[in-house]
């Protein structure tokens, strides 16, 4: 942990004060005009760049903000960005406005000061989201405090081709057994991958007796015990995955061609509305549904947080705003578009409002916010980040 | 063009020592070296960089020896030139996708032989790509150096002499192919051999195809950088500076290694050459040069067209050959901002190419007038920067960029382009412009001609050709960079490769069809360009050129 000393010693004694402030929101609305946002964003999947497209062009046309969608590979390379720019000193107009962002990431960025705000909380959408239903306040069980806004929820499900696996399972043991059964016709992603290192802690928080140890932060006496588990049942499953382990694919998405060709039966995916979306573009067949286990599955929020060295924040908090509209949250939980959850709580808005939400068919893979179950809550990110690390040693250099 | 190569590599050896002052560390220190010697992958990473460089280069070169020893002169041989020459334009990630679609278990080799054939109703779960030797990732280094190493050697070719060589040779009762190898080789392989080098430097270091073909468990040593260098912990980018100069030290090494076996191939090509043996691996040779020529322009056309084929496809199942059912969904998704970021592809190229064509001709022009050569030594110079691992200077460039706050926006862009392009313009004009008959000049400056008269109204008139035909290499080569842009854009800047291998790591097939397939035509469309103008141009003078 070398990396969050090093962030803790750059922490220099800027106090962030919310500047442009984002209670006086014509201020904002005002400064907003004609800025153009850089949000740094996941750029691997196609119906999240179309839907980004999509508000950039909303954003535009109701506020004068210009959004430009800076598509990544990986979260963590925006954060290097902030980084190198405070080294740099590059305080006032940075190359990043917004950044899609939450768990280590997060957690590392609000650590050395690198975030604007706090703001999320003053947005004026702020009111119709769901504070108490939803973990929209504290992110991988680091507190938010406004340092960033939620857009949507995720919660991992798993998807099979019920055409050639029609049962579903109950709990990671039993995956086990499967994958022992049927040789082959499962993978996850790649950790670092953030689905893949999703995968390992869905596992962990599965087959340990007390998962509330995952909600303090890993230490050297607790980690590797509580650990011992995972690593045995992984050497259990990697000779029965797919391509006997010696190759992944790389994100989430890159599974759907995988089970559209017959090569996988099983896979897993951190949007439970994203199978139907998948089948809407012909990149699933029509067999596949998705399931989550006995015990409940790991669920969370994405949110946008905006660096502290934005040259347009007033324009940044805007689109986060737009975010959290009835209007942007709709759609992006119609799984024609994206099928995210929403943050939002139906019972604060307006009857029209409910109604675009009660329209939309979830589709027919999409599980019911019923059916989805308990949500199991994120680990504290030092274990995402210890796991991931040693996956990477014990897995991925192969040895 | 040394400049850049030499301010990225200061860049990278001072972090490389624990020296980083931006982020409050300072050396010297070997303990990022220590942090790269205690990756558990470094051995593997090491030894797939090595061998796919070397395996791919010595293949490649086998090949087309093979091709041009049994084949120059013959109508296949002119087929095959018209087919691959075309093919050097494509870019490395799209041909990459090409090959992926084509071999994987699920891709189109097998849909054509399943079931009939292999019995599959379900793809067989055996390893292709992504293999732990990097086999997959050889063939599509392969697939692309063979186009780039036969031209080389056509080139080459010209100033050998091969036909009155050959003859000789075939009247004393040599074959075909051993007489050429015996006599022709030599001289050509002289003149080919910085080439030669550049793909072995190229293939050691390269990142596109190694992230769309290779192995992940663990990666090259290329794309371990680039993911070090992309590492939130700044304590990994001091490693992946470690690990840049070790790629630096592997490149050199391999090079060492290399130019010492021509020595031992020398030697022993020289007792073999004096034994007078006739040798009977002609028709072998030649079978096996051709065949592995039409192979890999084979496999690059039917991975464009599997792009073309996914760009339009609907649901598409397995075994089937051809989708279920086609759309323009995907045309409609992503061709509106696939075109703009062609845009920006295109602005990009033409700053950089046209920048480096200013340069190059001047450079040539002050060759021509002063009377001086570009020697042997001008020549390493400006292959250096191809010869530099490209991940062992563009991350220190871009940290410099940054600490001088001038590494945002396109214009830095279009400088580390320049880098790349400079060379290749130069080395495709540079042949044809100092080839021309320099008597022209003396007739229209009798005539009252000033040197820039003859220049524009002379030269270049006469050498349209050449100049179009060295701004598409340059296009190429501008479109098809994917480093340069990703690391000195700062990720602002996004052109159709880089928006290509991203996609790739969503795959997403369609909308990587689209891309590649576009990402394509944008380096295809100027050689067309360069065919046709001329064509026109001189429709009632043809006697102008040549």
């Amino acid at each position: 942990m070398k990396y969050l000393a090093l962030m803790a010693a750059l922490a220099a004694p800027s106090a962030v004060l919310a500047n442009p402030d984002p209670a006086d929101w014509d201020a904002v609305l005002a400064e907003a005009d004609g800025q153009t946002v850089f949000w740094n964003a996941w750029g691997g999947s196609t119906t999240t760049n179309d839907f980004i497209a999509w508000v950039g062009e909303r954003v535009a046309e109701d506020y004068g903000v210009i959004l430009e969608h800076v598509k990544l590979t990986d979260t963590a390379d925006a954060v290097t960005r902030v980084l190198s720019e405070k080294q740099a000193g590059e305080d006032d107009d940075g190359a990043i406005d917004m950044i899609w962002i939450n768990g280590a990431n997060f957690a590392a960025m609000k650590d050395a000061d690198l975030l604007f705000g706090p703001f999320a909380e003053q947005l004026p959408n702020w009111a119709v989201v769901d504070v108490d239903g939803k973990t929209v306040q504290t992110d991988f069980t680091v507190p938010v405090e406004g340092y960033e806004a939620p857009w949507a929820m995720a919660q991992v499900v798993f998807v099979h081709n019920t055409d050639t696996m029609p049962d579903t399972l109950g709990s990671m043991d039993e995956l086990l057994d499967w994958a022992q059964a049927n040789p082959g016709r499962f993978s996850y992603p790649q950790p670092p991958d953030f689905l893949g290192s999703t995968f390992l802690k869905q596992v962990l928080v599965d087959i340990i007796e007390d998962p509330a140890v995952l909600q303090e932060a890993a230490t050297d006496e607790t980690y590797d015990d509580v650990v011992a588990p995972l690593w045995a049942y992984l050497d259990a499953l990697t000779p029965h995955l797919w391509r006997s382990g010696q190759a992944y694919p790389a994100t989430g998405t890159a599974m759907f061609p995988l089970i559209n060709d017959g090569e996988l039966d099983l896979s897993i995916s951190f949007s439970p509305g994203a199978a139907s979306t998948a089948i809407a573009n012909f990149e699933l067949p029509e067999t596949v549904r998705t399931f989550v286990l006995d015990k409940g599955t790991i669920g969370n929020a994405s949110f946008v947080a905006i660096p502290y060295n934005s040259g347009s924040a007033a324009g940044a908090m805007v689109v986060a705003n737009f975010l959290m509209s009835p209007e942007a949250q709709a759609r992006a939980q119609d799984p024609n578009i994206l099928g995210y959850g929403t943050v939002l709580d139906m019972a604060k808005l307006s009857e029209d409002e409910r109604a675009a939400f009660d329209a939309l068919e979830l589709g027919i893979a999409t599980l019911s916010p019923a059916e989805l179950g308990t949500v199991q809550a994120e680990p504290h990110p030092s274990w995402m980040t210890r796991v991931t690390d040693d996956w990477v040693e014990r897995y991925g250099t192969g040895q | 063009m040394l400049g850049p190569v030499i301010a990225g590599l200061y860049g990278t050896v001072l972090p490389a020592f624990g020296h980083l002052p931006a982020a409050g560390l300072t050396g010297p220190t070997l303990d990022p070296f220590r942090s790269l010697f205690d990756w558990g992958g470094l051995g593997a990473a090491v030894r797939l960089s090595v061998t796919t460089g070397v395996l791919a280069t010595g293949l490649s070169l086998l090949i087309v020896s093979f091709i041009v020893a049994g084949w120059s002169g013959t109508r296949s041989f002119r087929v095959l030139e018209r087919l691959l020459s075309p093919l050097l334009s494509v870019p490395h990630a799209a041909a990459a996708f090409g090959l992926a679609f084509l071999i994987v278990p699920s891709g189109w080799l097998a849909r054509m032989t399943s079931p009939w054939l292999t019995g599959w109703d379900r793809p067989p779960d055996v390893l292709i790509v992504q293999d732990p030797l990097g086999l997959a990732m050889v063939a599509g280094l392969v697939v692309k150096e063979v186009p780039f190493l036969l031209l080389m050697m056509i080139a080459a070719m010209g100033q050998a002499q091969p036909r009155r060589s050959l003859l000789v040779a075939q009247a004393l009762g040599y074959g075909r192919v051993t007489g050429w190898l015996k006599t022709v080789f030599p001289r050509v392989y002289a003149q080919i051999r910085l080439p030669v080098y550049v793909v072995i430097g190229y293939s050691m270091s390269v990142v596109d195809v190694a992230v769309i073909l290779g192995p992940s468990t663990p990666p090259t040593l290329s794309v371990q950088i680039v993911k070090w260098m992309s590492d939130p912990d700044l304590a990994m980018r001091l490693t992946g500076a470690a690990a840049a100069l070790l790629q630096f030290a592997l490149v050199v090494g391999v090079l060492v290694a290399w130019w010492l076996g021509e020595r031992v191939v020398a030697a022993l090509g020289r007792r073999w050459i004096a034994s007078g043996r006739r040798g009977q691996t002609d028709t072998p040779g030649r079978v096996l040069g051709l065949w592995f020529g039409a192979l890999s322009a084979l496999s690059i056309l039917l991975g464009l067209a599997s792009l073309l084929v996914w760009s339009f496809a609907a649901r598409w199942t397995f075994p089937n050959v051809l989708p279920d059912g086609f759309t323009l969904r995907s045309w409609d998704r992503h061709g509106p901002s696939a075109i703009a970021t062609m845009g920006e592809t295109f602005v990009i190229a033409g700053a950089a190419v046209g920048l480096a064509l200013v340069l190059v001709l001047g450079c040539l022009e002050a060759e021509h007038r002063g009377g001086r050569q570009f020697g042997q030594r001008g020549l390493l110079l400006l292959y250096l920067p191809l010869l530099v691992p490209q991940t062992a200077f563009l991350p220190g460039l871009q940290t410099m960029l940054l600490s001088i706050g001038a590494d945002m926006g396109q214009m830095p862009v279009v400088f580390a382009h320049l880098v790349f392009v400079l060379p290749y313009v130069f080395l495709s004009l540079g042949d044809p412009w100092r080839s021309w008959d320099a008597r022209n000049a003396t007739v229209a400056q009798a005539l009252g001609a000033s040197p820039w008269r003859v220049f524009w109204a002379v030269r270049l008139p006469m050498l349209t050709r050449p100049v179009l035909t060295a701004l598409a290499v340059g296009v190429a080569v501008s479109v098809g960079q994917y480093l340069a842009t990703l690391l000195i854009g700062g990720g602002r800047v996004s052109t159709l490769t880089t928006e290509a291998v991203a996609l790739s790591s969503g795959g997403d097939r369609r909308a990587i069809g689209v891309y590649g397939l576009l990402q394509t035509l944008a380096a295809l469309v100027p050689f067309t360009v360069a065919l046709i103008v001329p064509t026109i141009l001189w429709r009632n003078r043809r006697g102008l050129h040549d």
